[in-house]
């Protein structure tokens, strides 16, 4: 990639050598936008939905479920009905199932084939979400992976592992924490962290007043 | 949990044994490794999807293969975790699956 493609095409690529699939991806693009397959707007305009899309959707979504019963029941029976009453877009996953972990249950999900995830909710996945160390543990060992996310969970909880392989997207819905009563629903969204929504930890400890 | 998509869809029902065939064969397979040749339950039927093993080559997909929740002991997927009362569930096609009745 020369300099001069700058002015060809109206865009810089970077400057460091890149990988293979770095190379072969920007040259996919440029021909996608010669041949007038998309435009360079086309491609801004994802790059901004992409990162539009983040962990605030599924903390609303979890925090209303809290609150207001009656829509947690919504949320579990018609998940993308529900985020469509919150003006969250979840018209991109074929079909998105919540999970409700209990004192009794707590529910993990992972994708060990490679990183399906309800990314409308959540945003993109983390980079430890998509490591073959994870995807590996996740199926064998989740109370280790739950200790080092610092959740200690006794025997006579169960663990229900979901590997995501398919058509379904998964969200926990992480238990309400105690202490918390009374509290509104914008203060509550600030304890439901992403990863209490992929299951590998329960959400933050209510703080203290 | 989640939406019902269409119980009864497919030829399992809830609470069925079913057994994930042991086969190894190339192409875009969202079946794990780790998964075949196990022996579990049905949890949910999810209803019927395009299948990705055509999707994936520039195939329609078609016909339609129904997906199924399988759940499995987690003790019946790792030898050496035996007793304890964990799950892994898995999302498997219909034509991945054997009766173990």
């Amino acid at each position: 990639m020369s300099a001069s493609s700058t002015e060809e095409h109206g865009h810089e690529h970077p400057k460091h050598e890149l990988s293979h699939h770095a190379k072969r991806i920007y040259a996919i693009r440029d021909l996608l936008v010669e041949k007038g397959v998309l435009t360079e707007k086309d491609i801004q305009s994802q790059i901004d939905y992409q990162e539009a899309r983040s962990p605030a959707n599924g903390a609303k979504l979890v925090a209303r479920a809290w609150v207001d019963p009656a829509f947690k029941e919504r949320l579990i029976a018609d998940p993308k009905a529900a985020c469509a009453e919150m003006g969250i877009d979840a018209a991109a996953i074929n079909e998105f199932v919540v999970l409700e972990n209990t004192e009794k249950v707590r529910h993990m999900v992972v994708c060990t084939l490679c990183s399906c995830y309800p990314r409308p909710i959540l945003g993109r996945p983390p980079d430890w979400y998509k490591s073959f160390n994870y995807r590996q543990r996740a199926v064998i060992d989740p109370r280790g992976i739950m200790r080092e996310f610092g959740l200690n969970l006794s025997e006579d909880i169960e663990v229900r592992v979901h590997d995501s392989t398919a058509d379904i997207r998964y969200l926990v819905l992480p238990l309400r924490p105690k202490g918390t009563e009374g509290q509104s629903e914008s203060d509550l969204a600030k304890l439901i962290t992403r990863d209490s929504m992929i299951g590998v930890m329960d959400a933050l400890p209510a703080i203290p007043r | 949990m989640g939406r019902a998509v269409s119980e009864g869809a497919g030829r399992f029902k809830p609470g069925d044994r079913v057994t994930v065939r042991f086969e190894d064969r190339p192409g875009h397979i969202r079946t794990p490794w780790y998964i075949r040749g196990k022996t579990g339950w049905v949890e949910r039927v999810y209803g019927r999807f395009l299948n990705p093993e055509s999707l994936a080559f520039g195939g329609d997909g078609l016909p339609k293969k129904t997906l199924y929740l399988v759940a499995f002991n987690h003790g019946d997927v790792w030898k050496n975790c035996q007793g304890s009362k964990d799950k892994v569930l898995v999302d498997i096609y219909e034509h991945w699956l054997d009766s173990a009745a």
